[in-house]
């Protein structure tokens, strides 16, 4: 035991030193652009709201020593990396930005960034002037602020990270990670943007350029066992997945798309570049945005689907470093490849919309959300020991919140466990929130860790979670479940069967089914059949788009009406289409993946929804928006399938293109054989012998032999 | 002869009856020897499905009939086994005027050069006995009507029966020498499944010669007859399209109907020469081939015209037969047509070289197109080149079939004007050979 802790102080302390570093690195990298001057400007002077919140119970007066080192050192990097042309480059750029016509509108933000900028310079001369002692910053104490201040000293690049652990029923766990990064600037109404503060450039420059509204984009390895593990809190099909939704001033649409596949295929290092017209719908109904706007034209949203994408390190290294911190500080160390991909289930999302900034949705900002979701298994992560730890789960633990970020926190859901019956979590922490989680409400503990003091003795956090009882309680059944199969045998047909459940022990409530099924599949709409309880249950809506050979696939959108605690089958007979040879995989006989069902639906609530979507209230609780406090918004995506398709032989294209055309020839030569030649008595050949000597008598001149 | 023909009827009905009822019409109708993506009733139903939805039949590529059809089956979907049947009747009954009118004419013609002494004299044994040409008529119904493939074509409700019905029609209302109603029943055949344009040949050479008008350039009233067949035929060709485009109120069925027959898009097996050479065509020859394939059908039309100028009943047996070998998606339904009419050339049989050989290909080729499909596609324990190769034996019997046929008829036309017993110039028995 002596040991390890002594390995864990070890680590804790080598950690501290490279995180001291890389502060200092990340400070100086973007102390190049003046950003990180600006920004440490803003904190110190404009301190933000929810950081107020976040940290006004806490004991200010206690600094830790790495503190005050960190502290010491971007002092230092400020100092040295922020001379003042760069200042005045920035103001430049400021200028630059509101070169057009000024509008109302621009004319404010200049005025608004002006004054920012302003305090931003009493602050460099501040930095400039002052020995380097304890700066003011995202720790100040500022009780004394109302979280109602005004929206210009508001409006500025947030940042926020969470870690949400939930421990299984079947003893497995769940961690979420949430990254939420906001943008205050206003694409929507065509403003060119050409500096960037937390929000990633790449992501910035993609959105402007290609003038997208909403993008979501999830890569998952795994399949999310709902019957086991309950909802996830963003769900995602295995794969990968992408939608968009468009602003209305693009004109072609596709070509966009197209485009925006191919920049993103770049970004995340992922296939995405496979998408094309043969895998992309527009769905009617299932994909509403989930930002701010209403716009619902469905023309100018892509949805695509690539189920047999691989997530592996090289997507997740690209989403990494989208992060304002990277992977060097905050939340982030804990992505450790080995760890993270060695689980049941991986999903790493990204989601940018608009969202409002305050309760009247006066103005707007963009949010770039990322989450990434794993699910480690009890027996090959966690050795069949009903026991985990940070360490035990990552190979890291926590010592520093993100600088750049405005809270972070790590949450473990409790609701289970009021009394500590069933585990037990140490180290123990007073701060409980409660939150509305899929129309349940959960309690967590909360580690914040802005709080020095979460961190302890040992600088680092390594929570852990020991379960008491090999035995656990019996999880409640999810209210929404799917699953899919594919029935029939042979290479000629079949059917597929879809089975939405609805676990409500007395409401009846409709969902969204969306199928999108590749054409070389086809599926013949006539035999499609839905039946609850041994009947016939008309869907009340159907959106249905048969798929082009080669160019588009069926999209199959329904509205069925589910009774209370009853299983609907849908289903539907298709027919499997013989492909070019050109057109099939490289492992044709492994099969053609279609991928899941997406059910949507709005499930009654066991408890009221939290309807102001603007209010602070923690990531994993606050992402699709709220409309009534009856019902929330679920998604449930069912099993990708894989289907086989009758193949042709591969190695004898030369063979078939030979024989075919011999027995074209065949009927070619034959008849004009018969139109051609005419019927003639067959006269006796004369001998070799005679025909000679008629050639020789013919050299002669002699009269020929008859 | 109406009581046989009533009792072949009922019978042909009867069997049609049980099979429908029972639990293999199933089966039958997903055989894809029997049913091709253009004819398969599935593929009606879905059209009539999507009508419904209130999307285009033609907006997918599952449904390829045409507005016509599609209209038609919207009434009568609940009649549908009835229609069928009642189309094969059609057929038949089509198909048994029209032979017995051509026997008659054939009769005729034989007794004037008869008359004329126009025959050589041990020709005798091949001038065709009213006896024997008696029951022809009654053969060609009863070939058309009990031949396996159109059973099954009809429980399978390939709509393929309907357009041997249309083309039967066409045949008879040729026959019989009415110009107007031969042209419209063509343009039908024609709008169904473009390749019955070839008959258009035969068509007029038939009409020329019932109206006595030689077939020369020179002559006005061979050009006058040809614009008037070729306005009434392109005219209910209009007509036909027009009212479909009105319909739909769309042009989409053009492509999805002539283009998908004539490009070949889906490759779903069938007992034709396109769908495995195109499935292992290599991309950038792949419009060359389509054009050599489908030019191929078409090709025959002008030589065969040019030489069988004087007979163009037999004319319109090759082009069918010829059409059914080559065309894109072929079914047994198409190879049922121009079997019906074997019968009509039974005085031929003493010239077939191979009919033996053919017919037994034939036989065990239709045996084993269900064996080695379910050992590709159910068993898995062959592979497609299995069923290819049974593709192939089946259709290089076909042409065998055809051209012995073709062979017979021009070699039995070569002895009634030479003489059935050929001597050589030394007075031994000579041998006839194509030269």
């Amino acid at each position: 035991m002596a040991t390890y802790r002594c390995i864990i102080y070890m680590l804790a302390f080598i950690i501290c030193g490279s995180t001291v570093f890389i502060t200092a690195d990340i400070q100086t990298n973007q102390g190049k652009d003046a950003e990180s001057v600006f920004l440490e400007g803003v904190r110190g002077t404009t301190s933000d709201p929810s950081l107020v919140l976040s940290t006004d119970t806490e004991d200010q007066t206690q600094s830790a020593e790495k503190e005050q080192n960190r502290e010491a050192i971007e002092v230092e990097t400020n100092l040295v990396d922020a001379p003042s042309d760069n200042i005045v480059n920035h103001v430049h750029d400021t200028m630059q930005t509101t070169e057009p016509p000024p509008s109302e509108d621009q004319t404010q933000r200049f005025a608004k960034d002006e004054r920012i900028w302003k305090a931003t310079e009493v602050e460099e001369n501040l930095v400039a002037d002052a020995p380097p002692t304890p700066k003011e910053t995202d720790h100040v104490p500022e009780t004394e602020q109302t979280p109602d201040v005004p929206p210009e000293l508001t409006a500025k690049d947030q940042f926020q990270e969470e870690l949400v652990i939930r421990p299984l029923h079947s003893g497995d766990i769940y961690a979420s990670f949430q990254f939420r990064t906001l943008w205050d600037t206003d694409f929507l109404h065509g403003s060119k943007v050409s500096h960037y503060r937390l929000f990633p450039k790449s992501l910035g420059q993609v959105i402007s350029k290609f003038s997208v509204r909403e993008l979501h984009i999830s890569f998952t390895q795994g399949y999310w066992r709902t019957m086991q593990w309950g909802q996830p809190f963003l769900p995602s099909p295995p794969g990968a997945e992408l939608w968009v939704w468009f602003q209305d001033t693009v004109t072609d649409v596709d070509v966009a798309w197209k485009e925006l596949t191919n920049v993103l295929s770049g970004i995340f290092c992922a296939s995405l570049n496979f998408i094309d017209s043969t895998n992309t719908v527009q769905p009617s109904a299932s994909f509403k945005p989930l930002g701010v706007g209403n716009v619902t034209d469905q023309r100018f949203l892509r949805y695509a689907v690539l189920p047999r994408e691989i997530v592996c390190t090289e997507n997740l290294t690209p989403w990494k470093k989208l992060l304002p911190c990277g992977s060097k500080a905050g939340l982030a160390v804990l992505m450790k490849s080995e760890k993270l991909f060695h689980s049941s289930f991986h999903s790493q999302a990204l989601h940018i919309r608009p969202v409002c900034t305050d309760w009247k949705c006066t103005s707007t900002s963009w949010e770039l959300r990322q989450t990434l979701n794993i699910v480690l298994d009890l027996h090959t992560s966690g050795q069949g020991k009903r026991e985990w730890s940070l360490f035990k789960m990552f190979s890291r633990t926590l010592t520093e919140a993100c600088p750049l970020a405005s809270s972070s926190k790590v949450y473990v859901d409790v609701t289970d466990n009021p009394q500590g019956e069933l585990f037990d979590l140490s180290p123990a922490t007073s701060l409980l929130s409660q939150a509305v989680v899929l129309g349940d409400r959960r309690t967590y503990s909360v580690y914040d860790l802005t709080d020095p003091a979460t961190f302890g003795q040992t600088h680092s956090l390594n929570m852990l979670l020991r379960w008491k009882a090999a035995q656990s309680v019996e999880m409640l059944r999810p209210l929404l479940h799917g699953e899919r199969y594919v029935a029939g045998y042979g290479l000629q047909t079949g059917e597929i069967h879809t089975l939405v459940y609805n676990n409500h022990p007395y409401r009846a409530f409709p969902v969204l089914l969306l199928d999108i099924v590749p054409w070389y599949l086809r599926l013949y709409i006539h035999t499609l059949t839905v039946t609850s309880k041994g009947r016939s249950n008309k869907p009340s809506y159907i959106h249905y788009q048969p798929s082009k050979d080669r160019l588009q696939p069926h999209l199959l959108e329904m509205l069925i009406q589910l009774p209370p605690n009853s299983m609907t089958e849908v289903t539907v007979q298709f027919e499997r289409a013989l492909l070019k040879w050109t057109e099939y995989t490289p492992d044709p006989n492994h099969g053609f993946y279609v991928g899941s069902s997406v059910i949507s639906a709005l499930v009654p609530s066991v408890v009221a929804m939290d309807t102001n979507n603007t209010q602070e209230r923690p990531l994993f609780s606050s992402f699709f928006p709220c409309k009534e406090e009856s019902s929330y918004f679920m998604r449930v995506y069912t099993e990708p399938l894989l289907v086989n398709l009758p193949t042709p032989d591969f190695s004898m294209p030369y063979n078939v293109i030979c024989l075919t055309c011999t027995v074209v020839a065949v009927g070619y030569g034959s008849l004009y054989n018969l139109l051609t030649r005419t019927f003639q008595v067959e006269e006796p050949s004369q001998g070799l012998a005679k025909r000679l000597a008629n050639i020789i008598r013919r050299l002669r001149g002699v009269p020929l032999l008859s | 002869m109406a009581a046989p023909l009533t009792l072949l009827l009922i019978v042909a009905v009867t069997i049609r009856a049980v099979l429908f009822r029972s639990s293999i019409a199933e089966l039958i109708s997903e055989r894809v020897e029997v049913v091709s993506p253009l004819n398969a009733w599935k593929r009606v139903v879905e059209g009539l499905a999507l009508l419904d939805l209130g999307v285009s039949p033609y907006a997918g590529d599952v449904f390829h009939e045409t507005p016509l059809i599609i209209y038609f089956f919207h009434f009568v979907i609940d009649y549908a086994e009835i229609v069928f049947m009642m189309a094969d009747t059609l057929t038949a009954l089509a198909l048994y005027f029209a032979v017995k009118d051509y026997n008659k004419i054939v009769f005729r013609k034989q007794k004037y050069a008869l008359e004329a002494d126009r025959y050589p004299l041990d020709c005798l044994e091949l001038i065709r006995s009213p006896r024997e040409m008696l029951y022809i008529p009654l053969k060609v119904a009863m070939f058309y009507l009990l031949n396996p493939f159109t059973i099954l074509s009809c429980v399978a409700k390939s709509t393929c029966g309907l357009n041997n019905a249309v083309i039967a029609l066409f045949i008879l209302s040729t026959i019989k020498g009415n110009a107007l109603m031969s042209a419209i029943f063509l343009a039908l055949a024609t709008y169904q499944s473009i390749y019955p344009l070839t008959l258009f040949a035969p068509a007029l050479l038939y009409l020329l010669q019932r109206l006595y008008i030689p077939v020369n350039w020179r002559r006005p009233s061979f050009w006058l007859f040809l614009a008037q067949y070729v306005f009434m035929y392109l005219g209910s060709l209009g007509v036909m399209i027009c009212l479909s485009f009105f319909l739909l109120n769309s042009w989409d069925f053009l492509s999805s109907v002539y283009g998908f027959i004539l490009s070949v898009p889906d490759l779903t097996p069938n007992i034709g020469l396109f769908w495995y050479f195109f499935a292992e065509m290599f991309e950038h020859f792949r419009l060359f081939f389509i054009c050599v394939f489908q030019i191929n059908v078409f090709f025959y039309t002008i030589p065969l015209s040019i030489k069988l100028k004087e007979h163009p009943v037999f004319l319109i047996f090759m082009q069918i037969a010829i059409i059914s070998i080559f065309k894109s998606y072929p079914t047994v339904g198409d190879i049922a047509l121009y079997m019906a009419f074997l019968p009509a050339w039974n005085h031929l049989y003493r010239f077939l070289r191979n009919i033996f050989l053919v017919s037994v290909v034939l036989l065990a080729c239709s045996a084993l197109f269900p064996v080695l499909w379910h050992l590709w596609i159910y068993a898995g324990s062959a592979n497609s080149n299995f069923y290819y190769a049974i593709t192939l034996l089946f259709n290089v019997a076909q042409i065998l079939l055809v051209s012995d046929y073709f062979y017979a008829y021009l070699r039995r036309e070569h002895h009634l004007t030479h003489g059935l017993y050929l001597k050589r110039k030394d007075g031994s028995e000579a041998t006839l050979v194509l030269k």
